[in-house]
């Protein structure tokens, strides 16, 4: 299909273009911008006036909660695709973190079937990321990781952190490290300065960032290796990349998109959506971000997508807001168990009972309502729930429900 | 975004509501509560301790966090005030998550519950319980991990006030273990509030949090450069735990060089007040012979805690209940 | 409008109160403010050598679910022991009867007096509850918009005013 795509302004870093132009596609390929090709006529015209036309953004890091419930990866996927992310790049710290080929053979299947955005997994650095022994990191590198991680921290031990070096220089694999030494990082949750003092929180120090990074640096020194460092987060931090790579050693740098915006002020009145890792800092550290960012010292912003952790152990409860919106959901997340209410906005209870069991019927579906009336009990058994539960009774019930059906 | 703005212990009169920490409490809510505190104090003295007013009123004290001593002085305040004590020993070794405090919290309220008194380990947990309880319910913070501890430094303020009456000429000195310390920060956002010229942190530099000047104190390191010319001295309690980690040596060495002692005394000025929040660890922060000497106003510190906390019972309940 | 007089109305007030105390050792607690400041006048007047008994009666109020606490509370102040004595409690304005009520509660905290009169400038009617004076200086009768406020001036002279409330 022949495809006009007009008045928008293209970004593309690779040719250096940034201004309004118009791009022409011809099946799938993009064969002119600026001028139609002689000959063109658009099947299609997309008016992009006041929009970006860029290619796809790629996501240095962005955990896609596999392998977890069936699912979950087609709607990260596809979450990362409606934002402009046509790559993803996640991290190994899966569970069971990625450090065979196996599971990176059946993680890539998996990201063919989404069909979402495509997927660039980094293969664990040790094995079962102990930071004690090497993973295979050669033969993961065949069947497809992009590179090797060691997330959270730098491994305890700085031989290991040698040898790891030494090793992925050898076959010139790139190492992502988190430039946190974490017996100085502690237990704090909020950076050290005036807010994690006034909040009586504890705290992570900036040397926790800048000794990882000296660490780092000196290895590389003496080892050669090609260093991404993931998440930086402070000024001093910011300052030490920028010798390094200008001293040359081969080191790149991202910082979250939090930390650009966001500062520890922000946590307010303990907030605890602010709690992050690294820690949101000061005003004066996310203004040398933002000055990294345009001096080209920092090479990256991502996302670091991380599902929160708490909602995986229990068993996961969808907020519908209709019948209709229910059964999509259903379809997407495949949980093992609905509780489903009479009184829904738009299609009624009973109705989406019926739909969802003919669709899944490995689903149990548990209605529950305020009515206790027995010909609504019947109808709710008819249209295929499991049982049919009276609000009063419900926490209880729940408690022998779930403990059934686990 | 973060909230900005209103802080969760005001409704939107700018009535106490909670009382959640002495930051952000306006002074004129400040001063009201220790005048409202000298009406209590006589009360000891009548035949009848007690006064109606909270009568019918429920207060929970939630203790997450053992201590006898501030769940004994909030039980004593309340029913002098005549309300309904109920305790409540929650004690759990590590942070309560979430899901379980709200449910203790959900629980209490169904069971008609007016107040909450609070004492938890994590810093911050009085403002979740705050965010989630019904609009009528009032939440009181009697410690919440490192961050405050609202009535110990309202009574600490009335104390100052009581032998010292005007703040603004005053030098303070707040000695000990400030990092840990959630009376040290509620009393620093008192002082400050209450336009103490000079307030003043002494500790080894382990034992001192980062971010102190932004607060408006002043660093010492050494205990004669922080007492010099003080009008007032808090000594802070310092904990066994500090002593095994890397923080500090040995007890002996911290009295060495941050004990008072009656010679050390001498360098504040002579009317000085020494002041410490107990329990004490005499002849580790504290010389025996301070504690019970002349300047020593430890012993009515508890007293005024019993009349400080009935003015913040009292004053909460006070405002009103359209949140 | 009435007009009044506060300072003729005090001296018949304060005679019928000499009338009323004479020959008994009687003791004055004053409600605050309006009351201590009869009250203190009473005691030189009548040559009484014990303190004003000072009564706030704030914590015994029974409106403080809807009006929340007073801005200004004060302690209360009963320098002599209650029990068995014989009390004048004086009080500027009686008009509900419900400021005489918290104070009787609030002093028989302090102990339990052999008897208790009562003596107001004002009597304006419009009881709520069974309380009755046994000294008044002067019966008004105003309406309920309308409040009966006693204030004092820098020489300590007395005045009555009467103010419209609003909506």
């Amino acid at each position: 299909m022949k495809l006009a795509i007009r008045n928008g302004r293209v970004v593309d870093p690779a040719s250096k273009v940034d201004g309004r132009a118009d791009v022409f596609v011809d099946d799938g390929r993009i064969v002119a911008i600026g001028t139609a090709p002689h000959g063109f006529s658009a099947e299609r015209t997309l008016d992009a006036t006041g929009l970006i036309v860029a290619p796809g953004l790629v996501d240095l890091c962005a955990r896609m909660r596999e392998p977890g419930a069936d699912g979950a990866l087609k709607v990260e996927s596809h979450a990362a695709l409606a934002g402009g992310i046509t790559g993803v790049v996640c991290p190994p710290d899966t569970d069971p973190p990625l450090d065979e080929p196996g599971l990176v053979r059946m993680l890539r299947q998996r990201s063919r079937e989404a069909a979402g955005a495509r997927l660039y997994p980094l293969g664990a650095l040790t094995a079962g990321l102990g930071g004690e022994a090497l993973a295979e990191i050669e033969t993961l590198a065949e069947v497809g990781c992009v590179a090797f991680a060691q997330t959270g921290s730098l491994p305890h031990d700085n031989s290991v952190l040698l040898q790891a070096m030494r090793y992925a220089r050898t076959f010139d694999l790139p190492l992502w490290l988190r430039p946190v030494e974490d017996t100085l990082a502690g237990r704090g949750v909020a950076a050290a300065g005036a807010v994690a003092a006034r909040l009586g929180l504890a705290s992570v120090p900036d040397v926790a960032e800048t000794v990882a990074l000296h660490t780092v640096f000196e290895l590389q020194r003496a080892t050669g290796a090609r260093i991404h460092l993931c998440r930086l987060s402070s000024s001093n931090g910011v300052e030490l990349v920028r010798r390094a790579k200008r001293e040359g050693l081969p080191v790149t740098c991202d910082v979250g998109i939090h930390h650009v915006h966001l500062i520890d002020v922000d946590i307010g009145y303990f907030d605890s959506n602010f709690r992050l890792d690294p820690p949101l800092r000061t005003s004066r550290d996310r203004d040398a971000i933002r000055t990294g960012l345009a001096d080209g010292t920092i090479d990256a912003i991502c996302s670091d997508h991380t599902p929160v952790d708490e909602d995986m152990k229990q068993v996961p409860f969808g907020e519908a807001e209709s019948g209709e919106q229910a059964i999509e959901f259903v379809n997407e997340s495949k949980p093992n168990l609905v509780l489903m209410d009479i009184n829904l906005p738009g299609m009624n209870g009973l109705e989406c009972t019926r739909i969802l069991k003919s669709q899944h019927p490995e689903v149990a579906v548990f209605v529950i309502t305020s009515n206790n009336a027995e010909n609504y009990r019947a109808a709710a058994i008819e249209a295929g729930a499991s049982e049919y539960i009276p609000k009063s009774q419900i926490r209880k019930e729940l408690v022998r429900i779930l403990s059934r059906h686990s | 975004m973060a909230e900005v703005g209103r802080h969760p212990q005001l409704n939107r009169n700018g009535e106490l509501h909670h009382l959640l920490s002495i930051e952000e409490l306006p002074r004129a809510i400040l001063e009201r509560i220790l005048t409202t505190a000298d009406s209590f104090i006589n009360l000891a003295e009548r035949e009848v301790k007690s006064v109606p007013l909270l009568r019918g009123r429920s207060v929970f004290n939630l203790f997450f966090e053992n201590s006898t001593r501030t769940r004994t002085t909030f039980e004593i305040a309340a029913r002098r005030l005549s309300a309904d004590v109920f305790n409540l020993d929650i004690t759990r070794s590590s942070t309560a998550k979430g899901e379980s405090l709200l449910d203790t919290i959900n629980n209490l309220t169904a069971m008609q519950a007016d107040m909450f008194v609070v004492r938890h380990a994590s810093s911050g947990a009085p403002y979740l319980i705050a965010r989630h309880v019904a609009p009528h319910v009032h939440v009181i913070n009697a410690g919440d991990g490192r961050h405050a501890h609202p009535t110990q430094g309202l009574l600490d303020m009335y104390t100052i006030r009581h032998y010292k009456r005007d703040f603004t000429q005053l030098t303070v000195a707040i000695v000990g273990d400030i990092l840990h310390s959630r009376v040290a920060r509620s009393a620093i956002h008192g002082l400050t509030t209450l336009g103490v010229p000079e307030v003043r942190a002494v500790g080894p530099l382990t034992l001192l949090p980062g971010g102190l000047e932004q607060l408006g104190v002043r660093v010492c390191t050494r205990l004669e450069d922080g007492i010099r010319g003080a009008d007032v001295i808090i000594m802070l309690r310092l904990q066994n735990e500090r002593m095994k980690g890397a923080l500090l040596p040995s007890a002996q060495e911290y009295f060495r060089n941050y004990g008072l002692t009656p010679e050390k005394l001498q360098l504040a000025r002579t009317d000085a007040i020494v002041m410490h929040p107990g329990p004490m660890n005499r002849g580790v922060e504290i010389d025996s012979h301070v504690a019970d000497g002349t300047q020593s106003v430890i012993l009515p510190q508890v007293t005024f805690g019993i009349a400080v906390r009935m003015a913040v019972l009292a004053l909460v309940s006070s405002s009103q209940r359209m949140q | 409008m009435i007009d009044l007089d506060a300072e003729a109305i005090y001296r018949r007030f304060a005679a019928r109160v000499r009338e009323r105390t004479a020959g008994r050792d009687v003791r004055l607690v004053g409600v605050r403010t309006g009351g201590v400041w009869l009250a203190e006048r009473l005691r030189d007047a009548l040559g009484i050598r014990h303190p004003v008994g000072v009564l706030d009666i704030s914590f015994y109020r029974d409106d403080f679910d809807r009006q929340g606490l007073s801005p200004t509370v004060k302690p209360s102040q009963i320098d002599f022991d209650v029990d068995g004595k014989n009390l004048l409690l004086v009080d500027d304005v009686l008009y509900t009867g419900r400021t005489v009520r918290a104070a009787m509660n609030e002093l028989f905290d302090y102990g339990r007096p052999a008897r208790i009169d009562l003596a107001v400038l004002i009597d304006r009617g419009g009881r709520e509850l069974p309380v009755e004076a046994s000294v008044v200086g002067a019966t008004v009768e105003v309406p309920r918009e309308v409040s009966v406020v006693l204030s004092r001036d820098e020489t300590g002279g007395l005045h009555l005013t009467l103010e419209q409330h609003g909506g």
